[in-house]
Formats: C-alpha cells, structure tokens, sequence
C-alpha cells in the first residue's frame, strides 16, 4: 500500500497535530504539491536546478583507502557533501522553494540545527528573493558558528532561540509559532522528514533522489545492487531519501544510525527509535523520547543535526515492519571515524555522516570482501571544524606531530 | 444552589444567558508560580466571577503558546507539577462542582497518561471540558468518544484562518462551547484585535448551535467589552499570568489578580449586547 495514506498516516504514525489555524496552509500545500506534479513546467524546472544549480548526480565514490583500512567489506560513498551548499539539505530547498514561489509566498521561514538546512533555506531564498527568517537555538549558533555567518551573508535573519534546551527541538516550536502568526504570506520548509502531514511525505519525496542515483551508479559500477545501505538518523530526510528508492529491493539491507550521545545507558543521548516510545511532537505521532508523563526530553548529540528526541514517522513505521534496523553510535565512536576518513580519503565528513561511518567500520571488518556497502555521505565538515571537541582534537592531533617530528 | 451537584458548561451559559451576562473564563497555568498559590489564585478568581476557569497543563514543548504562557509552563514543570498533583490538588477543592473548569493540555501528556484514566480524573476533580490546542476535529474521532462516555466536553478551536467548510466541521463536532481563536498566532497579550474580529464573531454565531467565546490576545477590559458586545464569553490569559509574574514573591499576587478579574466582571456586566 501507497505510504501515507490520505490522512498522512504511515502504519500508525503521522497525522496531523496542529493548531487549526495551520490547517488552511497544511491544506493549501498538500494541494500545490499535488498540482506542482502534474505541472510539465514544475518538474523541468527542478531538474534544471538539480543538475546545474546543485550539481546533481552526485558522485558514488569507491573509498579504496578506507576500505583496505578496515579490512573487509567494499566501502562506497555517496558523495552529498559535494551538492551545493555542502549536505543534502538543500534538495529539498529547491523543491520547496519552488512549491513557494507557485503558491506566491514570498517570506520563507525554516528551523535549523547544524545550519546545513539553515543555509540550503538561506540560499534557496537569495535564489527565488524570497526572504528569510532561520530559528536556530543559542547552543547550536555556538558550535556551528561557521554557518551562522553563511545563513548571515546570504541575507537571512537569523534568530537565536533560548528556550528549553536551546537546539533544533526548541528552534522547530519557535519556527511553528511564527508560522501560526504570519501562515498567510509564509511557506514554512521543514528540514526533515517530520512534522504534520504533508512534510514527511514532501521532504522524502524530494530527498529521495539521493537513492535513485544510488542505485542506478552503484548498478552501472559493480553490476548488482549494494548489499548494505547505511546512513544517520536525526529527523531523517538523508536515510529516508536514501533508503526510499531501495525499500522494495528485499535483497539490500537497510541500516539507520541514531546517535547514542554519552552511551545508551546515560541520559545523554538522541537515539530516539531504539529508547523512545511513540508520542506526538510537531505535528505528528511518531518515537519519541520522554518521560511517563508525556514531557519531551532533552536529547544530546554531538551532532547538531542528531540531536533531536524526536524522528520521522516513516522511519517509525519502518522500524515496527523490520524493514529497516535502527543501530546506534557513540559521540567517541563517530569522532574516530571523522578523523579517520579525513585521513585515509582526504573527505573532511559532517559530524552527523560520521556516525554513518562510524557503524561502518564497526561491521566492515567482519563481512567479506565481496560484501558491498554504501555509506551516505550526507554532507561536509567544515562547519564542525568550530565544535569544542573538534578543535581540541585536532589541537591534540597537531601537538603529537609536532613532537614526533621533533623526536 | 447545591455546591455537590455537578452543573455542566451549558448549565452555566443557560444561567448566564438568563441574567443577560457574558461569560468571563480566566487562564491559570497549573503549577504557577508555585503549586500553593496556584490554588490560592484558583480561589480567588472564583470568588471574583469566574464563571468557569481554564486550567493549563504545562507542557515541555507548548508551540502554540506565546513567551508569557511558555514560561509559566516551564517554571510549573521546574517546580515539579505533573498531572497526578494537578489533578489531586483540584479534587481537594471545596465547592469544587460550582465552576466548571476546562482543562487545557496538549495532546501528548494525554495520550501518555491514558485518555480514559485522564478523562475520568479530570471529571472528578471538576474538568467538565477539555481543550486540546493541537488536537483538530480531523484527528479528534476517538478522543470525542471517549469524551462521550466520560461526559467531558471536547472543545475545538476555530481559527480566523479556517476555511467555510472546515467551520462546519468544527461547528459541528464542538462540544460545550466554540473557542474562537481572535487572531492567527499564538498566546499573549495584544495591544488591538483585529477590526473585522467582532463582525466574524457575528458570523459564527449565526451558524453555531454552542456558544461562541473569544480568547488569545484579550488583555484588557476595554477589548473584553468590546468583545461580549457580540460573543458569549472572553478567555483571559496571558495578562493574568503577566500579572502573577511581575508580583511574584510579593504578598499581593494573589490579591492583585483578584482585582484584576473583579474589575473586568463588573465592567463586562455593564455592557449591553
């Protein structure tokens, strides 16, 4: 059966939990992208922006080095740390923005966490002269400042939220409650595959040409398909739109990684599928992570676009089918694997994709050499390279060649 | 009047009807400041006319909530306030059946708590009606049954943005009375309303079977007049929880709150409709 159902339902998830001065634009956008598909002129003009804006296909790079380090299973990579901007996120930009611009909305607001959605939003709007308000939490603007200042220069406002725990769960409330003041001039782009119905379906839909890229280049460079996909897990747009074109192809394992924090026994932590329990957060019933009276609580990541308590409805719905198995990886564990593909590859990851790699190098040394599995990539580095545990790693990296080079 | 006997909400806009009043419901978030002065406040707006009184849940992630009402939430939840509290210290009211309250909570702490087992606590404590501010009619099916059988009124917010036929479907599915939401946006007190606002009001009247009251954004008792001259009743909240904050710690919040809603009811009695 077709997922979503009419009402935005997966299995049991999604739906729609919002206050009913949203319903109008909810309607209004489930209405425009349904006539934006029938629209000849809609769908060329994606894949004119796709291809020459954001520089798609990306690659699907065999990582030799990597793959010899870890001794054992083919490790390819699918690049969207090279779309533009730097992550996927701005797939969904394009498609959303272009969704804006049919129904004449002219201010775009949107929620970020590590700030890849926030400037993908950001450039999509100096793009189409939409313009930009970003909510981003006060701890987030800390260690992802390099992107505060792109969000910045390309015209948006960006505005810090000090609520709650001051990440991505605060700037998505503060984000809605703008959308409910100003839901008449503003298309609101959720950078996830979350939120009230039609978003999980929209966001998916657009990001969902990570996987069909993938299956065609891996198909054309080995003949068959992958035997494992891998991928991270916040909200998860990356996973989904990677997993989505595969989801019938029984034959490939399909492996989400939730960020364990601190470790799965602590309180730090935003593995949301494996420790949560469902619940209704932004606008949708899906895991979640909380306390037995229904309080959301605080995750923790130390990736920004990890640290969320709560996770897509489809990805829900996937976990209860077994469709996809749900792993998770320590902040130290995803850390190790983002200097090590740094240094095997010459690829600076994202912290988030780094707990993708993280998992695979986990299991790639006990599957065999024919076993074959993509990673994706979901975005670049840099903006990490201001995180406190990034710096002082680095810091610590030098201090020891330095000194080796004066033994 | 027997204060043991339960009167239900249309009870209340019978008897207010009859008297030619409108119906004044204040806003207080559970757990604010402190769990003793909440139930001293409670009190006090009672006895300063109250016809029914709206009580909060706090709630981690209140997105339909403005600055004021957020942090209140957030201090109710520091001070250890959950359901089970709420709900005993309600109970423990004398004349508890007098004023219908109507709970207000999001869907979540709900749904995690039970539907029926919250339904049937709040009945008991005195919550004759349940106001849910993500919770839409689309959604509502099994929630309103469960409504029905624990005889709580489910009331839906109808929003200057719903469209003609999705105020049918509130209208229709509304229980005890219709909650008109004066502006799009979240709560908190405004400065104006909108100048169509008391000609939509009008509007809804004409088509609803319940009676129609007005809150996010009444903050004064210039707009509450305004606003009773065409509909049935006005909810009060973020100005009393303004009102609560910047007395806080002092000897007079309670009395200070209590002026405050004697004053609107006698000024919304003036009024003629």
């Amino acid at each position: 059966m077709e997922q979503p159902n009419k009402l935005g339902y997966f299995g049991d998830y999604g739906g729609r939990f919002v206050p009913e001065t949203l319903m109008a634009a909810l309607l209004e956008l489930e209405e425009g992208y349904k006539n934006a598909l029938k629209d000849a002129a809609f769908k060329s003009e994606l894949k004119r922006l796709l291809s020459t804006y954001v520089g798609r296909p990306t690659p699907l790079y065999f990582a030799k080095s990597l793959t010899s380090k870890y001794r054992g299973a083919q490790i390819y990579l699918k690049r969207e740390d090279l779309a533009h901007t730097g992550a996927h996120k701005i797939n969904n930009c394009i498609g959303q923005g272009l969704l804006a611009r049919r129904m004449n909305k002219k201010r775009i607001i949107a929620e970020t966490g590590a700030g890849q959605h926030g400037v993908a939003v950001a450039t999509i709007a100096s793009l189409f002269n939409q313009s930009c308000v970003i909510y981003m939490g006060i701890e987030d603007m800390k260690r992802q400042a390099p992107n505060v200042a792109r969000m910045n220069l390309l015209g948006a406002d960006v505005i810090p939220v000090d609520s709650g725990s001051q990440t991505l769960k605060d700037a998505t409330n503060e984000a809605i409650r703008d959308w409910v003041t100003n839901v008449e001039t503003t298309h609101y782009i959720i950078g996830s595959t979350v939120g009230p119905h039609p978003y999980p379906k929209l966001v998916r839909d657009f990001q969902a040409v990570i996987g069909r890229e993938t299956k065609i280049q891996i198909k054309r460079q080995i003949n068959r398909l992958p035997d494992q996909i891998i991928a991270c897990v916040g909200g998860g747009s990356n996973s989904l739109g990677m997993f989505y074109p595969f989801i019938k192809d029984k034959s490939v394992k399909l492996t989400g990684v939730e960020s364990s924090g601190n470790g799965l026994n602590t309180h730090l932590h935003a593995a949301t599928l494996t420790k949560g329990k469902p619940g209704v957060l932004h606008g949708s019933f899906s895991y979640l992570l909380q306390d037995k009276f229904g309080q959301v609580k605080t995750s923790h990541s130390i990736a920004a676009g990890l640290d969320y308590p709560g996770v897509g409805p489809e990805h829900s719905f996937l976990k209860d089918q077994s469709r996809v198995n749900y792993v998770s990886v320590t902040d130290k564990e995803a850390l190790s694997a983002f200097i090590e593909l740094t240094e095997t590859e010459g690829i600076i990851p994202a912290l988030e994709s780094s707990f993708a790699l993280a998992y695979a190098k986990k299991i790639a040394p006990t599957l065999s050499k024919k076993y074959v599995l993509v990673v994706n990539l979901s975005g670049r580095g840099d903006k990490d390279l201001a995180n406190d545990e990034v710096a002082s790693l680095i810091n610590k990296r030098l201090k020891a060649r330095q000194k080796k080079g004066r033994e | 009047m027997n204060n043991h006997l339960p009167i239900s909400i249309s009870n209340v806009f019978e008897k207010l009807r009859k008297n030619n009043k409108k119906a004044l419901m204040p806003y207080l978030t559970a757990g604010y400041p402190d769990e003793k002065t909440f139930i001293k406040l409670l009190k006090e707006i009672i006895k300063n006319g109250a016809d029914m009184v709206e009580i909060g849940i706090p709630f981690s992630d209140p997105l339909a909530d403005g600055k004021t009402i957020q942090s209140s939430s957030q201090i109710a939840l520091q001070n250890g306030t959950n359901i089970n509290r709420i709900f005993q210290q309600l109970g423990e009211l004398e004349n508890r059946y007098k004023v219908p309250l109507i709970i207000m909570s999001y869907y979540n702490p709900v749904l995690q708590y039970g539907i029926s087992k919250f339904l049937k606590k709040s009945k008991t404590a005195g919550g004759f009606g349940l106001l849910i501010p993500d919770m839409i009619p689309d959604e509502g099916i099994a929630i309103e049954d469960k409504c029905r059988t624990f005889g709580v009124d489910l009331i839906y917010l109808l929003a200057p943005t719903s469209s003609a036929q999705r105020r049918q479907l509130i209208l229709k599915r509304s229980q005890g009375f219709v909650y008109l939401v004066s502006v799009a946006g979240v709560t908190g007190a405004r400065k104006s309303l909108p100048g169509k606002l008391n000609r939509w009001i009008t509007q809804i009247k004409k088509e609803s079977r319940l009676p129609v009251c007005v809150g996010f954004g009444i903050s004064d008792l210039t707009q509450a007049k305004s606003v009773v001259r065409v509909a049935d009743g006005v909810i009060i909240g973020s100005a009393i929880i303004d009102i609560i904050k910047k007395s806080s710690g002092s000897q007079e919040v309670v009395s200070n709150v209590g002026r405050f809603i004697g004053k609107i009811r006698k000024g919304m009695d003036n009024v003629k409709s």
